[in-house]
C-alpha cells in the first residue's frame, strides 16, 4: 500500500457555488448549521456546568426531586417544533422550485449506464463524462438509465437525481460562474462506482456558442425522424393509428376512460409497452419496440415527436410526468381530446422540416415495393 | 389452582408464571402478537400485489380469468367449513369432551388436507399450461409481462399461504395426539384455533384478490 | 462506590455456577444465560464488521483505489453494513440487556417464552452462520440496502444466500419483541402499574412493538428479492414491468423503523444511567415514557425520506419530510428531560455515566444533522454523501453503542458478580469519545464537499478528511479492544461486586450479584416509583 500523502492545499472546507440554486441552499443550511452550533452548545454547555456544580460530594447525598410541569414541557417542545416548521417550510420551498423546471429551460438529456454518463444534446452534441452548459440560462437535464439506477449529481449546483431505469426524472439548475466542477455517480451501482463520474464545464456564452458549433451529430429530431421511417412508425400513425402531429402534451382520451397528457413518459411507454394505455377508439395493434430500440434512440423518436409541433393550449412545464415508473400520472379534466384527434386523423406528420421530400418519397417507393404491413 | 381433577383435559404452570390465569392470559396475547407479525407478513406482498394491479389492471383481470373459479369456490367453503370445526372443536375442549373434541380437530385436518389437495391440483394445472413464472412461460396475448407478475403473485400468496396451512394442520396433528394421549390442554387448543381462524381470514382476503379480479365483466 | 466488604457473595448459587456442563449452556432456558449467549455472539460479529470497516478506512486513507480491488471493497462496505445493522445493531442492547433484565425489571422469574428465546438465539446463530458462508464463499456487493435492479439481475455476489440470512435474523427479533411485548403486558410484580416501570421498560416495549411490526415487511421484502435474483420475474425490473422504487419503498418501510429498534433501547439505558448516576428521579418520566411510543409510532411514517431524490412525487416527498420533523420532536424532549434531571442532581462520574453522558451530546449532534437531512432542500445536495454516512454513524455509534457501553458497565457487576476496573472504564470511555469524534467528524465537511459514498476512490481535495476519519478510526479502535481485556480480567481478577454497588433503585438490585437462576424468591412487591432516588429508605452506594 503507497503512502504518497500530498494533500490539496488550500483546504477545501466549502463547495464551489456555481449556481443560483447553490447560493439559496447553502443559505439555509447555514442557517441550519447555526441553530444546530447553539443546540449543541446549550446542551454540552449544560451536561458540563451541572456536571461539574452538582459533582457528588457526599456518599450520602440525596438531592430533592424537581417535579417538571407540563408549562416547561411544552416550552422545550412547542419551540424547537416551530423552528422545525420554520425549516420544513423553507426546504420545501426550494426543493419545489428545483423540482419544477422552467419552461423555457434548455433541455439536455442524460443516460447513465454502467459505468458512464452519456449526455445527448438536443442540436446533436454528444459528450461522454462532460456536460457543457452555458452560465446564466436555465438547463434542465432529463435523465434515465439503461441498465441499474445511478445518480446525476453536480455538488457545486447542489442538485443531484436518481437515473431510474424504465422512467425519466429531471432536474434543473442556473449555473453562474464559468469553470470546471465535478459530476459524480452518486447511487451505488456496482464495480465501477467511484470511477462514475466527469467534468461540467460551465462556459460564458460566446464560448458556449462556439462549443456547439463545433463537432456536433444529427440533431436529436433530425435522427428521431430517420427511426421513424426506418421502424416504418408512419404505415399507421396518421393513417388507422392515431397522429402524432401536434400531439405532444396534448390531453389524450384513453379507451377505459382516463384521460391522461401525452409527455415523454406517455410516449416512451407507448414505444415500449403500447399495450398499456389504448387510446379510445383505436384498435390495441402496435407491437412493442422494448429491445428493439435503445434508450437513446427512443429519446430520439420522442424529439421528432416533439419538433411535429404541441396544441395551442400546452401545458406548463417540459414534458415529464410525476415520474412514477409504472406509467404516466392521470392529466388534468380537459376538454374532449377525441374531438382534437379526430380534426387531425387526415393530416399526415410531415411537419418536421428536417426529412426531405425526396428522403419520403424514397422510403414509400421502397415499402411500396417491398413488403406491405399488415396489421 | 381448583383443577376440576375428574376432567381429562388439565394444566401445568410453568416454573415463570405465578398463577395459571397469568399463563393463559400471556400465552393468548403471544398468539395475538405473532398473529400480528403475519398481518404484516401478508400484508407487504398484497400491497405489493394491489400496486401492480392498479398498474396493469386489463392484464390482471385477463391473467385472473385463468385461475378455476369452481376450484377456488369449492377452497373457500371448504375452509370456512374448517373453521366451523375448529371452533366447535374449542368449544369441545372447554366442556371437557375429549371424544367430540377429537373428532372435530380430526375433521378440522381432513378439511385443511382437502383444501391442499384441490390447490395442489390447482398447481399442477399451471404447470400443465405452461404457466409458472420463469423460462418455462407461455402466454398468448400481447400482456405476457403483465401477466406473468399475476401467475408470480398468485404463487407467492398461495404458496405461503399454504405453507401455513401445512404448519397449521402440523399444530392440529400435534393436539390430536395429544387428546389421544389425554394431555390435551384447553387453552392450547383455544389459541392453536386462533392461529386456523387467521389462516382462513387470510384465504377470505386472497380469494377475492385473486380469483375474483373483473369477473363481473 | 466500594468494593464488596459482603463476605463471598459469588461462591452462593447463582445462575453462573448453577450448571456447568455445555449442554446447560446450549440448552438453557434462563433468561440470563441467553443473554450471555447473545453477548458472546453479538461480540464477535461486531468484531467482524470492525474489521471490515477497519478496511475500508485503510483504503480510504489514499485518494486511489489502491488496497482493495473495486469489487472487494463493494463486498467489504456492503459486509460491513449489514453485519453491523442487522447482527449487530438491532439485536445488540435488546438481546443482552434485554434478555437479562426485562424479567428482573418486572419482578418476574423468566420471560414469558423461555423456550422461544432460545430460539431466537439459535436463528441468530443460524443466520449468522449462513453470512459467515457468504462472507468465506465470496460474500456480496450490493451494499446492506440491496436496490434493485443491482442486486436482482446485476450484481453477482452472493445475494440469494444473503437474503436468506437476513430472513432468518429477522425472525430472530421478531421473536425477541413478542416475549418483551407479552412478558411487559402480564407478568409485572404486584404493585408495579405502568406508571412504575422503569423507562428501559418503556424503551423495549417501544422497541418490541416497532421489531414485532416492521421485520415482517423486511422479510417479505427478502423474499421478493430472493425469488426475483433466482427468478428473474421482473417484480423489480422495469424491463418486464416491474418497478425499481417499489423495492425502495419496501425495503425502508422496515429499515426506517429499524433504525429506531437501534437507539430506542440506548435511549432506554440513559435514562437509567442519568438517573442514578444524578441520584434523581428522571425530569418529566411521563413525557419521557410517551415519547419512546410517539417514536415508535411516528417512526413508521417517515420512510420515505431516504426517498427524497429517488423519482417519488414531490407532493410525498413533502409529506415526508414534514413526519420527519415530527419524528424528531419526541427525541428533543428526552435529551432536555435528560439535561434537567442532572440539575440540583448529585452527579458523579463513574464509567457508566460518562457514557450517558457521551450519548447525549452525541445523539443531539446526530439527531440535528438529521433535521437537516429531514429539510428537503438540504437533502437533496448531502443525499448519499459522506454527510449522510457521518449523520448515521453519530446516531448509532455515538449514540447506540455508547448507550451498550454504558448498560454494560453498569449491569457488568450484576451479569458476572465483579466490578471492572474503574479507572481503565473511564480511560476507554474517553479514548472512544475522542476517537469517535475525530473519525467521524471530517465526514460531515467531506460529505457537504460533495464526496459520495461507497467510493473507493475519491478526488483528492477529500483526503485530509479521510485521513482525519481513519486516524480517528485507529483510535476508536484501540477504545472498544481495552473494554474486551478488562472484562475478561475482571471475571478472574474483579472484586467481588454487592447485590447494589451503584446504590440505584430497581429490582434487579434487590437480587445477589451474579442473581440466582429463579431471580426472586417471591414475587417482590413495588410500592414506589421507579426512581425513587430522595425517599428516606433509598437505597445508598
Amino acid at each position: 500500500m503507497m503512502w504518497p500523502f500530498t494533500p490539496a492545499f488550500p483546504l477545501q472546507i466549502w463547495p464551489s457555488q456555481a449556481s443560483v440554486g447553490a447560493r439559496e441552499m447553502d443559505a439555509l443550511f447555514l442557517t441550519e448549521l447555526g441553530i444546530s452550533a447553539l443546540m449543541v452548545l446549550l446542551i454540552f454547555g449544560c451536561i458540563f456546568f451541572f456536571a461539574i456544580k452538582y459533582h457528588r460530594r457526599s456518599p450520602n447525598e440525596r438531592p430533592r426531586p424537581i417535579r417538571g410541569g407540563i408549562m416547561l414541557e411544552s416550552a422545550w417542545s412547542g419551540i424547537p417544533l416551530l423552528v422545525f416548521l420554520v425549516f420544513f417550510f423553507w426546504g420545501a420551498k426550494i426543493y419545489f422550485a428545483n423540482a419544477a423546471p422552467p419552461k423555457d429551460a434548455m433541455q439536455i438529456y442524460v443516460i447513465g449506464k454502467q459505468w458512464m454518463w452519456y449526455v445527448q444534446h438536443p442540436a446533436g452534441q454528444r459528450e461522454i463524462d462532460e456536460l457543457h452548459v452555458p452560465a446564466g440560462r436555465d438547463v434542465q437535464l432529463i435523465l434515465t438509465s439503461q441498465d441499474v439506477i445511478h445518480s446525476f449529481f453536480i455538488p457545486a449546483f447542489r442538485i443531484k437525481k436518481d437515473a431510474v431505469p424504465g422512467m425519466y426524472t429531471t432536474e434543473w439548475f442556473r449555473a453562474t460562474t464559468p469553470g470546471s466542477y465535478h459530476l459524480f455517480c452518486a447511487q451505488y451501482c456496482g464495480t465501477s462506482h467511484s470511477h462514475m463520474i466527469g467534468t461540467v464545464y460551465v462556459m460564458k456564452e460566446a464560448d458556449y456558442e462556439q462549443w456547439l458549433a463545433g463537432a456536433r451529430g444529427e440533431p436529436m429530431a433530425v435522427a428521431g425522424g430517420k427511426l421513424y421511417v426506418r421502424y416504418g412508425c408512419d404505415n399507421c400513425h396518421g393513417r388507422i393509428c392515431p397522429t402524432l402531429s401536434r400531439l405532444y402534451m396534448q390531453q389524450v382520451g384513453l379507451a377505459d376512460g382516463r384521460i391522461v397528457r401525452a409527455d415523454d413518459a406517455y410516449m416512451r411507454e407507448s414505444i415500449l409497452d403500447p399495450g398499456a394505455k389504448i387510446v379510445a377508439g383505436y384498435p390495441n395493434l402496435m407491437p412493442s419496440f422494448r429491445g428493439v430500440l435503445s434508450e437513446l434512440e427512443v429519446l430520439e423518436l420522442i424529439a421528432y415527436i416533439r419538433s411535429l409541433g404541441t396544441p395551442a393550449l400546452a401545458g406548463e412545464g417540459a414534458g415529464i410526468g410525476a415520474g412514477q415508473g409504472l406509467g404516466t400520472a392521470a392529466g388534468i379534466a380537459a376538454p374532449d381530446a377525441r374531438e382534437q384527434q379526430g380534426n387531425q386523423n387526415a393530416t399526415p406528420p410531415d411537419a418536421n422540416p428536417h426529412v426531405t421530400q425526396s428522403d419520403r418519397s424514397s422510403e414509400i417507393q421502397k415499402r411500396e415495393g417491398g413488403e406491405v404491413r399488415t396489421q | 389452582m381448583p383443577e376440576a381433577a375428574a376432567s381429562p383435559i388439565h394444566s401445568r404452570m410453568k416454573h415463570q408464571f405465578e398463577t395459571l390465569a397469568q399463563q393463559h392470559h400471556a400465552d393468548t396475547l403471544g398468539m395475538w402478537v405473532f398473529l400480528g407479525t403475519e398481518v404484516l407478513f401478508f400484508g407487504g406482498l398484497i400491497t405489493a400485489y394491489v400496486l401492480y394491479r392498479t398498474a396493469y389492471s386489463a392484464a390482471f383481470a385477463h391473467a385472473s380469468l385463468t385461475l378455476d373459479i369452481v376450484s377456488g369456490t369449492v377452497m373457500t367453503v371448504v375452509l370456512l367449513g374448517s373453521s366451523l370445526t375448529m371452533a366447535m372443536a374449542v368449544h369441545a375442549a372447554h366442556l371437557g369432551h375429549r371424544k367430540t373434541l377429537a373428532v372435530f380437530l380430526i375433521l378440522t385436518i381432513v378439511l385443511g388436507l382437502a383444501f391442499l389437495g384441490i390447490k395442489g391440483h390447482e398447481y399442477y394445472q399451471k404447470w400443465e399450461d405452461h404457466h409458472i413464472p420463469g423460462p418455462g412461460f407461455v402466454w398468448d396475448g400481447p400482456d405476457a409481462r403483465a401477466a406473468q407478475l399475476f401467475i408470480y403473485f398468485y404463487f407467492a400468496l398461495t404458496g405461503l399461504h399454504a405453507l401455513h396451512m401445512i404448519i397449521g394442520a402440523g399444530i392440529m396433528g400435534v393436539l390430536l395426539l395429544q387428546t389421544a394421549l389425554g394431555r390435551v390442554r384447553t387453552y392450547t387448543v383455544e389459541i392453536s384455533g386462533l392461529y386456523w381462524h387467521f389462516v382462513d381470514i387470510v384465504w377470505i382476503f386472497l380469494f377475492p384478490l385473486l380469483y375474483l379480479v373483473d369477473r363481473h365483466k | 462506590m466500594a468494593a464488596s466488604t459482603e463476605p463471598l457473595v459469588g461462591r452462593t448459587p447463582n445462575y453462573l455456577n448453577a450448571e456447568h456442563s455445555v449442554k446447560s449452556w446450549l440448552l438453557t432456558t434462563d433468561h440470563k444465560r441467553i443473554a450471555l449467549l447473545y453477548l458472546v455472539s453479538i461480540t464477535v460479529m461486531f468484531a467482524l464488521g470492525g474489521i471490515f470497516a477497519m478496511l475500508i478506512r485503510i483504503e480510504l486513507i489514499t485518494p486511489q483505489g489502491d488496497l482493495l480491488s473495486s469489487d472487494s471493497y463493494n463486498r467489504a462496505f456492503s459486509m460491513h453494513g449489514i453485519i453491523m445493522i442487522f447482527f449487530f445493531l438491532v439485536p445488540s442492547i435488546p438481546a443482552t440487556l434485554g434478555n437479562f433484565l426485562v424479567p428482573m425489571m418486572v419482578g418476574a422469574r423468566d420471560l414469558a417464552f423461555p423456550r422461544i428465546n432460545l430460539l431466537s438465539w439459535y436463528l441468530y446463530i443460524a443466520g449468522a452462520a449462513v453470512m459467515l458462508y457468504v462472507m468465506v464463499t465470496g460474500g456480496v456487493d450490493t451494499g446492506w440496502t440491496f436496490y434493485a435492479p443491482f442486486s436482482s439481475l446485476f450484481s453477482n455476489g452472493r445475494v440469494t444466500l444473503t437474503v436468506v440470512a437476513v430472513f432468518i435474523a429477522g425472525f430472530s427479533s421478531i421473536l425477541t419483541g413478542l416475549n418483551f411485548i407479552v412478558t411487559i403486558h402480564t407478568m409485572r410484580a404486584p404493585g408495579m402499574t405502568w406508571g412504575r416501570l422503569p423507562l428501559f421498560l418503556w424503551s423495549h416495549y417501544a422497541t418490541a412493538v416497532i421489531m414485532v411490526l416492521a421485520t415482517p415487511v423486511l422479510a417479505v421484502t427478502m423474499m421478493m428479492l430472493g425469488l426475483e435474483h433466482v427468478f428473474h420475474i421482473g417484480i423489480f425490473d422495469p424491463a418486464l414491468g416491474g418497478d425499481p422504487i417499489l423495492f425502495q419503498h419496501l425495503f425502508w418501510f422496515y429499515s426506517h423503523p429499524a433504525v429506531y429498534i437501534m437507539i430506542l433501547p440506548g435511549m432506554g439505558v440513559v435514562s437509567e444511567l442519568i438517573a442514578c448516576f444524578s441520584r434523581k428521579r428522571i425530569f418529566g418520566y411521563g413525557f419521557v415514557a410517551f415519547a419512546s411510543l410517539a417514536i415508535a409510532i411516528l417512526s413508521f411514517l417517515v420512510w420515505g425520506h431516504h426517498m427524497f431524490v429517488s423519482g417519488q412525487s414531490a407532493y410525498a416527498g413533502m409529506v415526508f419530510s414534514i413526519l420527519s420533523f415530527l419524528v424528531a420532536v419526541p427525541s428533543a424532549i428526552k435529551v432536555f428531560n435528560w439535561t434537567a434531571t442532572m440539575y440540583k442532581g448529585s452527579i458523579s462520574y463513574d464509567t457508566p455515566m460518562l457514557y450517558a453522558l457521551g450519548f447525549i451530546g452525541l445523539f443531539t449532534m446526530g439527531g440535528l444533522t438529521g433535521m437537516m437531512l429531514a429539510t428537503l432542500g438540504i437533502d437533496v445536495h448531502v443525499h448519499d454523501t459522506y454527510f449522510v454516512i457521518a449523520h448515521f454513524h453519530y446516531i448509532m455509534v455515538g449514540g447506540a453503542v455508547m448507550a451498550y457501553m454504558g448498560g454494560l458497565h453498569y449491569w457488568w457487576p450484576k451479569l458476572s458478580g465483579r466490578m471492572y476496573p474503574e479507572i481503565w472504564g473511564r480511560i476507554s470511555a474517553t479514548i472512544i469519545f475522542l476517537g469517535f469524534n475525530l473519525t467521524f467528524f471530517p465526514q460531515f465537511i467531506a460529505g457537504y464537499l460533495g464526496m459520495p459514498r461507497r467510493y473507493h476512490a475519491y478526488s483528492p481535495e477529500f483526503q485530509v478528511y479521510n485521513v482525519l476519519s481513519s486516524a480517528g478510526a485507529s483510535i476508536l479502535a484501540v477504545g472498544y479492544l481495552m473494554p474486551l481485556i478488562y472484562f475478561f480480567w475482571s471475571m478472574r481478577y474483579g472484586p467481588r461486586a454487592p447485590a447494589n454497588p451503584w446504590g440505584a433503585t430497581g429490582l434487579e438490585w434487590k437480587t445477589a450479584s451474579p442473581p440466582p437462576t429463579e431471580n426472586f424468591e417471591q414475587p417482590p412487591i413495588v410500592l414506589e416509583e421507579a426512581y425513587h432516588y430522595s425517599d428516606e429508605e433509598a437505597p445508598i452506594a
